[in-house]
């Protein structure tokens, strides 16, 4: 199987700083909370939450071919949302890492756009590889991804974000089973782990207890991290990334605050599904400056 | 009438197991998942000799649709298989979302379809499949009646592009089809030129049809026999041209009403060519535990079920 040169795949983040991933971070929020304002519906508070991490994969992380877009991705790292709602940051960091126009982020959830409230193939985005939006699914979609590089001898890397209130679902342990019996040692697997879901915290709904074990237990190789803070959490990826290949998945299960960013909309399962109103959007674009604000 | 001479009966499953050997040999990116039912599935010969490109699932046929899913990114044509209950009901939202929604090149094959898998009972027996696999936009649907036609449509969904839903059973049935006769997605296959009524079968009442045919003939009523193996894409031309020459249609299959060939025919009849219609299938119910003969006397799916049919059909023609 051709691998890709290193000219052809996306590797501007070898060389970002984490100021400027920070800046970028920034930006993301803007669009973010910018994009659920526009059309009073989507889901801030997961994809603020969830921004350093999509930050960090897709500008520093992932190898990757935004343009053309490659729905087999042979030679590239795969990242795949299980968690379809916090499609907002999925589609600012898409946008703002050459997969479309950032000026396309202004049709989210909009009659005719490739932009749906949650992420589909369906309407040919570049950058997305499945659906995702009904819970519990990213997980195996994902692990099947994996297992189609190992058979194409393709040594790139897949990775994977659930919500934690998404663990309630039982296709995840199906998969959380399945990946390490098969040894699906090319997978890396995130839960944002926020506490939070649409009725309340998610040990006062579902408990989910202690994951770490849970994981463990199931044979996976598994990490903890700050999810909202840079300089921990690339260092825990590259830690993940130092363990591929040795036999088991590994998960990665990131503290993060739902709504991190924006004081008003922190750590509240109130802004899980619901947009700012005109002034709450200028209070939090005031909270989210960026150097050079590039809004589209 | 015409004879449908056959040397062996054999079942529609191990024409699926056929063809799924033939295809790990011809295409190297067939691969095969399976959620704990490899002997049923007549899987054995491919996971002997294709270990690397079959992944066994265990009991977990929800994870099976995804990962199916997720194989195609990279290129594969994966091949999913269980029961036909545990293929489409137990998995409906995966297979919407993930593979259907997503336009996955993926090739759900279910076997035990209907009330032929006999004494395990209606909680095994699915006669909902073909409506709900039919519903779903872009998902061909192909029930093939013998172990011929089943290998042939194993061969051939691995060459079109899309998901694709693959309804086969357990029971041994007649071997008719001719083993070089091409398999075409979505066109009917002739078995009978009649001019009296059209009887349209799918899948195991496709022999039931051809025994009804004889029957008739002793009554000297000529009936076109077409063997819709396809249910979506329907043939709508063949259906139309057979149904403006005899005036009248009897549909044949194991599957209930609602939903199923019947219920596609006669939407398009509805819309196109209003013509007295009646349908051999299951009207309501669940099935139960018996054997597949009894239970297909029980629930009138036999020869003499599509016999009683036309007979009806015929006399509510408009002269």
């Amino acid at each position: 199987m051709a691998q890709p040169t290193a000219s052809e795949t996306h590797t501007p983040a070898a060389t970002k700083s984490v100021a400027e991933l920070n800046q970028i971070a920034a930006q993301v929020r803007r669009d973010i909370v910018r994009m659920v304002h526009a059309v009073n519906s989507g889901h801030p508070g997961g994809s603020l939450g969830c921004t350093e991490l999509l930050v960090a994969l897709y500008f520093k992380v992932m190898q990757h071919t935004p343009e053309p877009f490659d729905m087999d991705g042979i030679g590239q790292d795969l990242f795949f949302l299980s968690n379809g709602h916090i499609s907002p940051v999925f589609y600012s960091v898409l946008a703002r890492s050459g997969y479309f126009p950032v000026s396309e982020l202004a049709t989210f959830r909009k009659l005719n756009s490739r932009l749906q409230g949650h992420p589909a193939t369906h309407e040919h985005l570049p950058g997305i590889r499945v659906a995702s939006g009904s819970l519990g699914q990213g997980l195996s979609v994902a692990t099947g991804a994996a297992q189609a590089k190992k058979l194409n001898g393709d040594k790139s890397t897949v990775f994977v974000l659930m919500g934690d209130g998404e663990l309630q679902e039982g296709q995840i342990w199906e998969a959380a089973l399945y990946a390490p019996h098969h040894k699906v040692d090319n997978l890396i697997a995130f839960v944002d782990r926020n506490g939070q879901q649409i009725d309340g915290p998610t040990e006062k709904i579902g408990g989910l207890g202690d994951l770490r074990a849970k994981f463990e237990s199931f044979n996976w190789r598994v990490l903890e991290t700050d999810g909202n803070q840079f300089e921990t959490l690339l260092a825990t990826i590259e830690e993940a990334q130092s363990l591929l290949g040795q036999g088991q998945p590994i998960m990665v299960l990131m503290d993060t605050q739902m709504g991190f960013g924006v004081d008003f909309m922190m750590g509240s399962h109130k802004w899980h599904g619901v947009a700012p109103n005109d002034e709450q959007l200028e209070k939090a674009l005031l909270q989210l400056e960026v150097e050079k604000a590039s809004d589209y | 009438m015409k004879d449908f001479p056959y040397t062996e009966s054999k079942d529609t499953r191990s024409g699926f197991g056929a063809g799924l050997h033939e295809l790990g040999k011809t295409n190297p990116n067939v691969v095969a998942l399976c959620a704990d039912l490899i002997g049923s599935l007549k899987m054995d010969a491919f996971v002997k000799d294709f270990p690397e490109r079959f992944f066994q699932v265990g009991i977990a046929e929800a994870n099976m649709m995804g990962l199916a899913a997720g194989l195609t990114i990279g290129g594969k044509i994966p091949f999913t298989g269980t029961f036909a209950n545990f293929s489409t009901g137990r998995v409906y939202d995966q297979i919407r979302q993930s593979i259907a929604y997503s336009g996955k090149n993926v090739k759900i094959c279910a076997s035990h379809a209907g009330l032929t898998l006999g004494e395990d009972g209606a909680t095994h027996q699915i006669l909902e499949d073909i409506g709900l696999m039919k519903m779903l936009p872009h998902m061909c649907v192909i029930n093939p009646c013998d172990y011929n036609q089943t290998k042939a449509a194993t061969l051939a969904i691995a060459d079109y592009e899309g998901p694709v839903y693959l309804r086969f059973g357990r029971p041994v049935v007649p071997n008719f089809t001719p083993a070089d006769q091409p398999f075409e997605i979505g066109k009917g296959v002739l078995l009978n030129e009649g001019a009296d009524v059209s009887i349209f079968a799918t899948g195991h009442l496709v022999w039931k049809a051809i025994l009804a045919g004889k029957l008739l003939a002793e009554k000297g009523i000529n009936a076109e026999i077409i063997n819709l193996h396809t249910i979506k894409p329907l043939d709508a031309q063949m259906i139309l041209e057979s149904a403006r020459k005899t005036r009248c249609v009897v549909t044949a299959e194991e599957h209930q009403m609602n939903g199923g060939l019947g219920d596609s025919i006669a939407q398009l009849l509805a819309r196109e060519e209003p013509l007295p219609l009646e349908m051999v299938a299951v009207n309501d119910s669940f099935g139960e535990s018996g054997t597949p003969d009894q239970l297909m006397e029980k629930y009138g799916l036999n020869e003499a079920a599509i016999v009683r049919a036309v007979e009806k059909v015929m006399a509510r023609k408009t002269k």
